[in-house]
C-alpha cells in the first residue's frame, strides 16, 4: 500500500468497508485473539523542560501541581499493587517529565530499585524524548544509555513522543521536543540494543491526513529495517486545559483510524485501541475495526486525564474481558511481550 | 427490499449477523430515508415534577417512598422558573414526567398543564403510559377519557417510556407493578387515533432474551401500521448504577451494555422499523463518541440537548453537554446539524 493508496482510505467514507478490510488482516494476524494486560502507570514527575502545546500535564518546578515522587513513593505504589500472594500486575508503564535536576544515575536508579524488589515485574520505561534526554545528561550517547538501562532492568520502552513526526507539524505542536528524525533514530537504537518498543501517533489537532500518512509511512519503513516494534497506538488527541484549540475527535475517526493502521501498518503485528484515550465505548468497536489489543487495567492515569479524560483510570480484568467477549473476540491476558499468561476464556 | 422483515429473520439478525453487516445495512436505510444528510435535535427539557412513586421498579435509580428525605413534588414557582430558562435558551419543548405519586389526581395534572399553558408557549411533551393509566384509573375513567381531558388541558404529545421490553414475562421481573404491554399499547393507540403524536422507546440490556427484543420490535411495528402515530424511535440500554436489579435477584451480575451490544440493537431497530422514520441515538447513556458512531448505524436524530436531566443520572451515569457540543459532535460526524420541533419539523440549521 502506497501513500496514495493510504490517503484514499483515510478519504473514504465507506467505515464498514474500512473495518471489515482491517478485520480481516487483524484476523489473519491474530485469529480471533484480542489481547489485556494486568498493568500500572507511574508517572515519576510532571516537571518537565519542554512545553509542548497539547499537553496538560506537565509543570515548571516549583509551579503550583508540580510533584515529584521519591524512589520509596514509587516502591509503595508498586507495592499495593503486588501483595505477597503474587502480583496482581504483570508490568509496569513509566513515563514522566524531562526533570532540569534530575541526572541519569538517578533514573538508572529509579529502574534498578524496582528491578530489586520486584523481580518478577516487567518494567516498561521511557518515551524515545526521555532517552534523548538522557542521553545529553549523562554524556554516553544514545546506545551506551540505552545499554546501560537495560542492564538496570528496564525490559521494554513505550512509544509516546511520536505525536506527528512532520516537522511542520511538530514546530507548532511541541517546538521544544525532539524532531520527528530523531524519535526515529532513537527508536532504531532501542531496537539496535535489543528493546522492543511500541510506536504511537497524536491524531486529531491540527495535522491533516497526509501527515498521519507521512507518520505510518515511516513507522513502516523503520519497521521494515528493525522488526523492533511491538504495537502501534493512535491516541486521541484531547483539548482541555491545553494552550491548543479544538475539540475531542469524533467517534467515527477514531474507529477509521485505527482500520487505516491495522491496513496500513502491514509489519506490525499488533494494533492497540488504548481504553483511556478512545473510552471503553470506541475501545471495544475498535476491535471491530482492525484493533487486538485493548491496553490494561492501567490502575492510576494522570496524562491524559490531565486533558479532559471521559474515562475512569482503572478497569478490572474482569471487565477488560467483558468488552472482548461481547465483541466476538477470544480474550487473552498477555504478558510485555504478547505472550499468554494464562487462559481466562 | 423484497417484503419486509420478518421476526424470524430479525431474530437471526440479532444473533448471527455480523455487526458490520448490520450496521451498514441500517447505514442504507436511514441514507434512503434522509438522503440530506441532516442530523436533527432538539432543544428541550426534562422536568420531573415528582420522585415519589408506587411502582418502584427494580431497573430504576429515581424513585423515593413518599416520606424518604429526598422524596419531592415540585413548586409550581420552580416549574415555572424552569419552563422560562428552557425557551430562553431556545427550547421549544418540555418532557415532562414523574412518578406515581400516591396522593396526586387527575385534577392536579389539568391544573398543572392549564397553568403552565396559560403562562407558557411551548410544547408539552408529557406523562409516558404508566402515569397516563395511573391518573385514569385513580379518576375511574378510561384512558380515552383521560387522554380527551388531558389534551384539553394542554397537553400536546406523549413520550414513549416505560415500555421498557414489551414483554410481561420481563416485565414480571423488572417492573411487576409497572403496567403490562398491552396497556402501554393501548394508551399509545389511544393517543395516536385522538391525534397526538407519540414516541416509542425500548430499555434492553437487562434480563430479556434476543427473542424478547423482536416481541418488542414487532409490537412497535404492528400499532405504527395501524396507526401511524409513532415520530420515532429511542432503545437505549439498562443503566445498573444504584438499582435494584443490579444489586441482587439476578445471577450471574448484570454487565452494563457494551457498545458492540448497543449498536447491534440500534442497527437492528433501523432495519425492522420500516414504518418508523426516525431513530435516536441515546448521548445522554452512550456518551457523545458512541453517539456520533450511532449516525451510521441507523440513528438520523439525536435525541435533545436535556437542559435537565434527573432519572439517568441518577444511576451515576452523567454525560451532560451543551448545545454546542451536541452542534459539534454531529458536525464531526459528518452530518449537518438541525435543530427540530417535537414533530420533526427542522427549525434551522447550524
Amino acid at each position: 500500500m502506497n501513500e496514495k493508496d493510504a490517503m484514499s482510505l483515510f478519504e473514504s467514507d465507506d467505515i464498514f468497508g474500512l473495518g471489515k478490510m482491517a478485520s480481516y488482516v487483524a484476523g489473519k494476524k491474530n485469529g480471533k485473539k484480542a489481547y489485556f494486560i494486568r498493568n500500572i502507570h507511574v508517572n515519576p514527575t510532571n516537571i518537565c523542560v519542554n512545553r509542548c502545546r497539547f499537553c496538560a500535564f506537565s509543570r515548571s518546578k516549583g509551579q503550583e501541581g508540580a510533584f515529584e515522587l521519591t524512589i520509596p513513593d514509587i516502591i509503595k505504589k508498586l507495592r499495593a499493587q503486588n501483595p505477597k500472594a503474587g502480583p496482581a500486575v504483570s508490568e509496569v508503564h513509566i513515563v514522566g517529565g524531562l526533570h532540569p535536576e534530575w541526572t541519569f544515575e538517578h533514573y538508572l536508579e529509579i529502574i534498578s530499585s524496582i528491578r530489586q524488589k520486584f523481580p518478577k515485574l516487567h518494567i516498561k520505561a521511557f518515551t524515545a524524548v526521555e532517552i534523548d534526554y538522557m542521553a545529553k545528561i549523562s554524556g554516553l550517547g544514545l546506545m551506551e544509555t540505552l545499554k546501560a538501562l537495560k542492564k538496570s532492568g528496564l525490559g521494554s520502552m513505550p512509544g509516546g513522543g511520536a505525536e506527528i513526526l512532520a516537522g511542520d507539524i511538530r514546530g507548532r505542536l511541541c517546538p521544544e521536543k525532539i524532531s520527528g528524525e530523531r524519535w526515529l533514530e532513537v527508536m532504531e537504537a532501542a531496537h539496535a540494543a535489543g528493546i522492543r518498543t511500541n510506536a504511537t501517533m497524536l491524531y486529531g489537532h491540527i495535522e491533516n491526513y497526509g501527515h498521519r500518512v507521512d507518520h505510518l509511512m515511516r513507522l513502516r519503513k523503520l519497521q521494515d529495517r528493525t522488526e523492533g516494534f511491538q504495537a502501534f497506538i493512535p491516541l486521541a488527541y484531547h483539548p482541555k486545559n491545553t494552550q491548543m484549540q479544538g475539540g475531542y475527535t469524533s467517534g467515527i475517526d477514531d474507529l477509521k483510524t485505527i482500520a487505516v493502521s491495522r491496513l496500513v501498518l502491514d509489519n506490525f503485528d499488533h494494533i492497540k485501541a488504548y481504553w483511556i484515550m478512545l473510552g471503553e465505548k470506541i475501545s471495544q468497536l475498535a476491535l471491530k475495526f482492525g484493533a487486538d489489543d485493548i491496553d490494561g487495567t492501567i490502575i492510576e492515569e494522570k496524562i491524559t486525564h490531565s486533558a479532559g479524560a471521559m474515562t475512569g483510570e482503572h478497569l478490572t480484568a474482569e471487565q477488560l474481558k467483558n468488552m472482548i467477549v461481547k465483541a466476538g473476540k477470544q480474550p487473552v491476558e498477555r504478558d510485555s511481550f504478547y505472550r499468554k499468561v494464562k487462559d481466562v476464556s | 427490499m423484497s417484503g419486509r422483515v420478518t421476526k424470524k429473520e430479525a431474530l437471526q439478525l440479532l444473533k448471527k449477523d455480523d455487526l458490520l453487516d448490520l450496521g451498514q445495512a441500517a447505514d442504507s436505510i436511514r441514507k434512503k430515508l434522509h438522503p440530506e444528510k441532516v442530523v436533527s435535535f432538539i432543544v428541550d427539557r426534562n422536568i420531573n415534577y415528582t420522585n415519589v412513586c408506587i411502582n418502584k421498579c427494580s431497573f430504576c435509580a429515581f424513585w423515593r417512598d413518599k416520606d424518604a428525605p429526598d422524596a419531592y413534588l415540585l413548586e409550581r414557582d420552580l416549574l415555572f422558573s424552569k419552563i422560562q430558562e428552557t425557551l430562553d435558551l431556545g427550547g421549544t419543548q418540555i418532557l415532562m414526567q414523574g412518578g406515581l405519586h400516591p396522593s396526586l389526581d387527575i385534577a392536579y395534572y389539568v391544573d398543572l398543564l392549564r397553568s403552565i399553558k396559560e403562562r407558557f408557549e411551548i410544547n408539552i411533551h408529557g406523562f409516558s403510559p404508566p402515569e397516563i393509566c395511573y391518573i385514569a384509573d385513580s379518576a375511574d375513567i378510561t384512558i380515552r377519557e383521560a387522554l380527551g381531558i388531558l389534551r384539553d388541558a394542554g397537553l400536546d404529545s406523549i413520550p414513549g417510556g416505560g415500555a421498557e421490553i414489551l414483554s410481561d414475562r420481563i416485565r414480571e421481573i423488572v417492573s411487576p407493578k409497572k403496567i403490562r404491554s398491552s396497556r402501554w399499547l393501548e394508551v399509545m393507540e389511544t393517543a395516536h387515533r385522538l391525534g397526538m403524536r407519540t414516541t416509542a422507546t425500548m430499555m434492553f440490556g437487562s434480563v430479556e432474551t434476543p427473542e424478547d427484543i423482536i416481541v418488542h420490535l414487532d409490537a412497535v411495528r404492528e400499532l405504527q401500521d395501524r396507526t401511524g402515530g409513532f415520530t420515532a424511535f429511542i432503545p437505549w440500554s439498562f443503566q445498573p448504577g444504584n438499582t435494584e436489579l443490579s444489586r441482587g435477584g439476578v445471577t450471574p451480575p448484570l454487565q452494563p451494555t457494551t457498545a458492540v451490544e448497543y449498536l447491534r440493537v440500534l442497527a437492528l431497530s433501523r432495519i425492522y422499523l420500516d414504518n418508523i422514520d426516525n431513530i435516536q441515538a441515546s448521548w445522554v447513556t452512550q456518551g457523545l463518541k458512541l453517539a456520533q458512531v450511532a449516525l451510521r448505524f441507523g440513528a438520523n436524530d439525536f435525541g435533545s440537548t436535556m437542559i435537565e436531566e434527573n432519572v439517568v443520572a441518577s444511576t451515576g451515569v452523567s454525560y451532560r453537554v451543551s448545545k454546542e457540543d451536541i452542534i459539534n459532535s454531529i458536525r464531526s460526524a459528518g452530518f449537518t446539524p438541525a435543530q427540530r420541533d417535537t414533530y420533526y419539523n427542522l427549525l434551522g440549521t447550524f
